[in-house]
């Protein structure tokens, strides 16, 4: 909503300026988003003192002068005004500035004497008639202060941004109204030279009426309302004066003719749009001696060309004016071009409507076409604004067009529905704001935006009524939201009081998040936060309204993702990219919801580490990273995880098993990656499923349903070895076929409690080793707890290890 | 002086000289150890001792002091030798301690993680604790229960993707208020990150799908107070000491509803383009929690009234790095995630 600061004013008989107007209205209303000075043309222009004055010696009405604009020097100027006087203040337009009329100020030579700018005239600044004579400017401040800052001419326009809870804030009348409230000021109308012009008083009907030769039919009342309409004979159209065209333009409105921009000008000042068709190019009704208006729904394939001068095809969602034949107009969004009114027009139909929100909404929408008048028809319109709007726009034509109004105007409406009271308890007042305020106070506060308040005896309560323009107060707490801003949040205490913590522990996912997040950027991994839209297919939760085809879906994994934006910075020639994500992933669910699960996931490739003197070709990272990062996740988040090896003939690596289940991944990864890509590797974990059911009926709570807490696994203490340890090392000759763990697990089971650590550290499978075999070699750590081990018992162990796995897998020492 | 005593002086004196040499250290030190311990007056010395022996014993005397002389010199020599070695090793260039250390790949948590982390640790400290909701949200949880009207302007404000069926993906966090309140009963404090979907195309200033910090605290006696007391205090602690202010403003789940600025984080308060000359920056809304948002989750709101809030870390995580546009968060540029992760 953009407010003009002079309409304001005229509203209210003040004069604020625009930093006090919106700083008002954005502390108690409104947010004020924006000011803008509309004559912002005028900021160079400086106050200026005439230090030396004398006569042109080369003619006759110029005079040279000597000037101070709080440069720090004194400028040459010739000026040409009579009345320029040594001493004397000036507005002063210094060398650069564009005036009005797009002359550019320049230093140059007037009949042989320099001139460093101008002395400028009331006509020069756009400030008025007067150009006899430079401007004199009772002024105490410095040399050299903005014109703009001393002076507050020209308008200033306010953007508003108004929420959709307060549609009665889309008309200066509006925003005044609550200006008024604010500083005590009344509120009137202004004076727009329509005092004395007499229209009859609207005749009402439910239905149909007559307004002087045209007849209105009002379909449905669900339709609209109430519908207006008037008939004015003899109009004049042509330009608005100055003043309308003025405050068209503060508010970024464009005149057009007297009729239109009076219609226009109803719209902002008191927010009910009005149409003005021309009465002459409405079809008459072959049936009947009168002309018919009927306010119906559209048939579906009905055709209708707009004012903008788009065709548009109707559906029966919208509403529509017709005509006998007809569509006129597009009810609450635009008005026909067949029945616009132009330059020949001498008969008008005006109509003053109020139509239904939802459908102005779907019509809008169906149409694609948002106006200034649909805007305020979605939101709510003031249904009792309708007769002082027809008033105003009826009496404002005839003053700008002449014209008269021959028959009464027609009032289609059923009558005003009263509004319940509001039983408001003070009580409830300080219990939500925090303070306790005086019923008294607290009445007056209601009163001044408009309420009817009652105080019951006693204070315990008040009374309201609200008014007609605030639909959207309706429950006590809706006149809390009213007291709050009124009497100012920011005279609301602001101290810390007693509190409760809260009876909830930290979501355990949120703990494990957070535990992989040190973890993985410890590891040298950077996280990302992509967006989960992918490209997907048959098996992906399909986004009904994507922003782009190839964003239609949502990931099923979040590998998805980080491959894309591996991709990306390949393309952008980063090769060594390490990348992890927690986030969610979906599944088609049962119903219509999907199955959602919280992730984890990484992406490696490239080098090893960054390049270093001690490591000038750093290794290209492999599987095995991938096998360690995966450990290293599947520790913090899946305590007692198994990587399962996966069956080698795909680029499954590993499987991450937890409690029995498949909950994750390690993969070699394909991408669109250039030749000199390195391969690259994922890790994929599922953390847990978030539930996005219903917990309990709508109005009801499962406070009693048992939540169960997941325990995280502690390692317990083990006492540090007091005794020495003895290692040894076997080199073992591992058929095909027999894994690592295969080994490990026999080693174990042979050597007995009394191995603390056992580390496979070497494997060769060139020269020297048997055909289809590999060598492996170990070594063991062995301790007793409590006592040095003898050789021979270290001897027999070893022996016994050994003849465990020649039996049970064909594993030899090896010989050579 | 007989050849036996003759003898025990020259041991003593090999002794004595080795371990002179061996002690010196530098090349000066075994000059004047030599001096000492093998200078002319000590061979003159042996040769005036040797002259008074009996003859007999006179060439085996010569003999000990050949061995003597012998034994000096290879000491002398082999310490020589030492010494010179030594000083060719402090000789050698030093290390050159301005070469860069070993290198490994920087690693660190997204901006934008950073600033919840920040927000987290600040509502910590007053009681709060995080929960966590789904992306996927019905229409009920996402609207409905939040007091929003159907079929008007209010939704105009969320711009939703849908997924068929009442399902769609969430576009706030608030959410996360009705799960939470259907699932535990008050005292309630909690804060709810994550991320909200809302159907604008990717631009400079508009991601369609953003991060976002939800507040809530429910319980007895709740006020408006405590919302802008707690609000303001968190300002403080995140921005350093700032003036806050309050704006009315309208969400269909809170009221009163309100909006809360700081200073304007570029121009300190003076006016600047980036606030539009107003001096203030948005932060965060906030407000009351609508009766109706506690009934629908089966919460007495005669009994219990509470506040929440909303705020966007990632329009902070901007602010705070200068970031132009707003993708840098999403490319995961690992150029542009070195440069600012921790
Ligand atoms: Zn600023």
């Amino acid at each position: 909503m953009n407010a003009s600061v002079a309409w304001l004013n005229a509203f209210v008989r003040g004069s604020h300026t625009a930093e006090q107007l919106r700083d008002l209205i954005t502390a108690h209303t409104a947010t004020v988003e924006e000011m803008i000075a509309l004559r912002d043309d005028l900021a160079p222009i400086v106050i200026a003192r005439v230090v030396e004055e004398a006569l042109h010696p080369d003619s006759d009405h110029l005079h040279i002068t000597k000037v101070d604009a709080g440069t720090g020097e004194l400028l040459d100027v010739v000026c040409g005004a009579p009345n320029v006087t040594a001493g004397k203040m000036y507005p002063f337009a210094p060398t650069g500035t564009t005036m009005l009329d797009g002359k550019k100020i320049e230093k140059r030579k007037i009949r042989g004497q320099t001139s460093n700018g101008m002395l400028c005239s009331a006509r020069e600044l756009g400030l008025g008639e007067e150009h006899e004579g430079i401007m004199e400017l009772d002024l105490d401040v410095a040399p050299g202060t903005p014109f703009l800052q001393v002076m507050p001419v020209g308008d200033s326009r306010l953007v508003v941004d108004v929420l959709p809870n307060r549609p009665d804030l889309l008309s200066h009348l509006g925003v005044a109204r609550e200006v008024a409230a604010l500083t005590g000021a009344s509120l009137a109308f202004p004076d727009i030279g329509v005092s004395g012009i007499e229209i009859h008083q609207p005749k009402r009907f439910r239905r149909a009426g007559n307004a002087g030769g045209i007849v209105m039919h009002l379909e449905d009342s669900k339709l609209a309302t109430r519908y207006m309409g008037v008939v004015i004979r003899g109009v004049k159209v042509g330009p608005s004066p100055t003043w309308l065209v003025d405050r068209l333009t503060a508010v970024g409105s464009r005149s057009i003719n007297n009729i239109v921009d009076a219609s226009n000008y109803v719209l902002h000042e008191i927010g009910q749009p009005t149409h003005a068709f021309d009465f002459n190019k409405i079809d008459p009704d072959p049936k009947m001696p009168e002309k018919t208006i009927v306010i119906r729904r559209a048939k579906d394939g009905e055709t209708l060309t707009t004012l903008d001068g788009a065709k548009r095809i109707l559906t029966a969602d919208m509403t529509v004016i017709a005509d006998s034949s007809n569509p006129i107009a597009l009810a609450g969004v635009m008005g026909g071009a067949d029945t616009e009114v132009d330059d020949h027009t001498t008969d008008l139909f005006v109509e003053v409507a109020n139509f239904d929100t939802g459908r102005t909404r779907r019509t809008r929408r169906a149409a694609g076409l948002s106006t200034d008048a649909s805007y305020r028809f979605e939101r709510g319109v003031d249904v009792t604004l309708a007769p002082m709007a027809l008033y105003r726009v009826t009496s404002l034509i005839i003053a700008l067009a002449g014209g008269t109004v021959a028959e009464p105007p027609i009032d289609l409406y059923a009558g005003d529905v009263p509004r319940a009271p509001i039983v408001l308890r003070t009580s409830r007042v300080a219990r939500v704001l925090g303070v306790a305020l005086e019923a008294s106070r607290i009445a007056e506060l209601l009163t001044g935006i408009g309420c009817v308040a009652n105080v019951e005896a006693g204070d315990a309560a008040i009374h309201v009524i609200a008014p007609t323009w605030r639909q959207d107060i309706t429950a006590e707490v809706d006149l809390i939201e009213e007291i709050a801003r009124l009497h100012g949040y920011d005279a609301l205490p602001g101290d810390i009081r007693p509190y409760r913590p809260g009876t909830t522990t930290d979501a355990p996912l949120w703990t494990t998040a957070a535990r992989l997040r040190d973890t993985l950027s410890a590891a040298g991994l950077l996280e990302a936060r992509p967006t989960p839209f992918v490209s997907g297919g048959e098996q992906h939760v399909r986004v009904l309204n994507p922003l782009a085809e190839n964003e239609g879906y949502l990931r099923r994994t979040l590998l998805e993702s980080l491959v894309r934006r591996a991709e990306y910075n390949l393309t952008h020639m980063q090769g060594n990219i390490r990348l992890y994500e927690i986030g969610a992933a979906f599944e088609r669910g049962e119903d219509g919801l999907p199955t959602e699960t919280t992730r984890v996931a990484a992406l490696i490739m490239g080098d090893r580490e960054p390049t270093h003197f001690t490591n000038s070709k750093p290794a290209q990272m492999d599987a095995w990273d991938a096998k360690s990062l995966a450990e290293r996740i599947a520790h913090v988040a899946a305590s007692g995880a198994e990587l399962r090896p996966g069956n080698g003939n795909d680029d499954l690596l590993w499987e991450i098993v937890v409690d029995g289940q498949v909950r994750g991944h390690v993969s070699r990864v394909t991408l669109d990656a250039p030749v000199w890509a390195s391969p690259a590797f994922g890790i994929e974990l599922e953390l847990g499923t978030m539930f996005n059911g219903d917990l309990a009926a709508p109005g009801q709570h499962a406070h009693g349903a048992a939540v169960e807490m997941p325990k995280r696994p502690v390692t317990k203490y083990r006492p540090l070895p007091a005794m020495p340890a003895s290692e040894f090392d076997l080199a073992l000759l591992v058929p095909g076929g027999v894994n690592a763990a295969d080994v490990e697990g026999t080693i174990r089971r042979a050597a007995g409690e009394l191995l603390e650590r056992l580390v496979a550290f070497d494997v060769y499978d060139g020269a020297g080793v048997e055909a289809g075999h590999r060598s492996v070699a170990w070594r063991l750590t062995l301790r007793h707890p409590e006592r040095t081990l003898r050789d021979k018992e270290i001897e027999g162990r070893r022996s016994k290890i050994l003849s465990v796995l020649q039996t049970e897998l064909n594993v030899r020492q090896r010989t050579s | 002086m007989t050849i036996d005593e003759f003898r025990t002086r020259v041991e003593s004196h090999k002794a004595e000289a080795s371990q002179h040499i061996l002690g010196a250290l530098d090349a000066n030190a075994l000059e004047e150890q030599r001096t000492h311990v093998w200078s002319r007056t000590v061979q003159q010395s042996f040769s005036k001792a040797l002259g008074e022996l009996p003859a007999d014993d006179r060439r085996e005397a010569g003999r000990l002091f050949n061995e003597l002389k012998v034994h000096v010199e290879a000491v002398l020599e082999s310490r020589r030798a030492e010494i010179a070695s030594l000083q060719h090793a402090l000789d050698k260039p030093k290390l050159d301690l301005t070469m860069p250390a070993r290198a490994r790949w920087r690693g660190g948590k997204h901006p934008v993680t950073l600033v919840i982390d920040e927000i987290v640790a600040i509502f910590r400290e007053l009681g709060f604790t995080v929960a966590l909701g789904p992306e996927s949200e019905s229409e009920w949880y996402n609207f409905s229960a939040l007091n929003f009207p159907a079929d008007h302007p209010a939704m105009d404000m969320h711009d939703t993707f849908y997924l068929g069926e009442g399902a769609l993906l969430r576009t706030h966090t608030s959410p996360v208020q009705i799960r939470t309140l259907q699932s535990s009963p008050p005292p309630i404090r909690i804060l709810a990150p994550g991320t909200v979907f809302r159907r604008d195309p990717f631009d400079a200033s508009h991601a369609p799908a953003f991060a976002q910090v939800e507040g809530l605290a429910v319980d007895e006696g709740i006020s408006f107070v405590d919302l802008k007391a707690t609000l303001t205090l968190f300002a403080q602690k995140f921005f350093g000491k700032t003036r806050t202010r309050f704006r009315p403003s309208y969400f269909p789940f809170t009221e009163p509803s309100a909006e809360m600025d700081v200073e304007c984080r570029l121009c300190g308060g003076r006016g600047c383009s980036a606030c539009k000359g107003t001096g203030w920056m948005e932060i965060l809304g906030s407000g009351m929690v609508h009766p109706s948002v506690l009934e629908a989750a089966g919460i007495d709101s005669e009994r219990y009234t509470g506040w929440a809030f909303g705020m966007g870390p990632g329009r902070i995580a901007m602010l705070r790095y200068g970031l132009p546009d707003i993708r840098l968060l999403y490319d995961s540029d690992i150029r542009f995630l070195e440069q600012v992760a921790e």
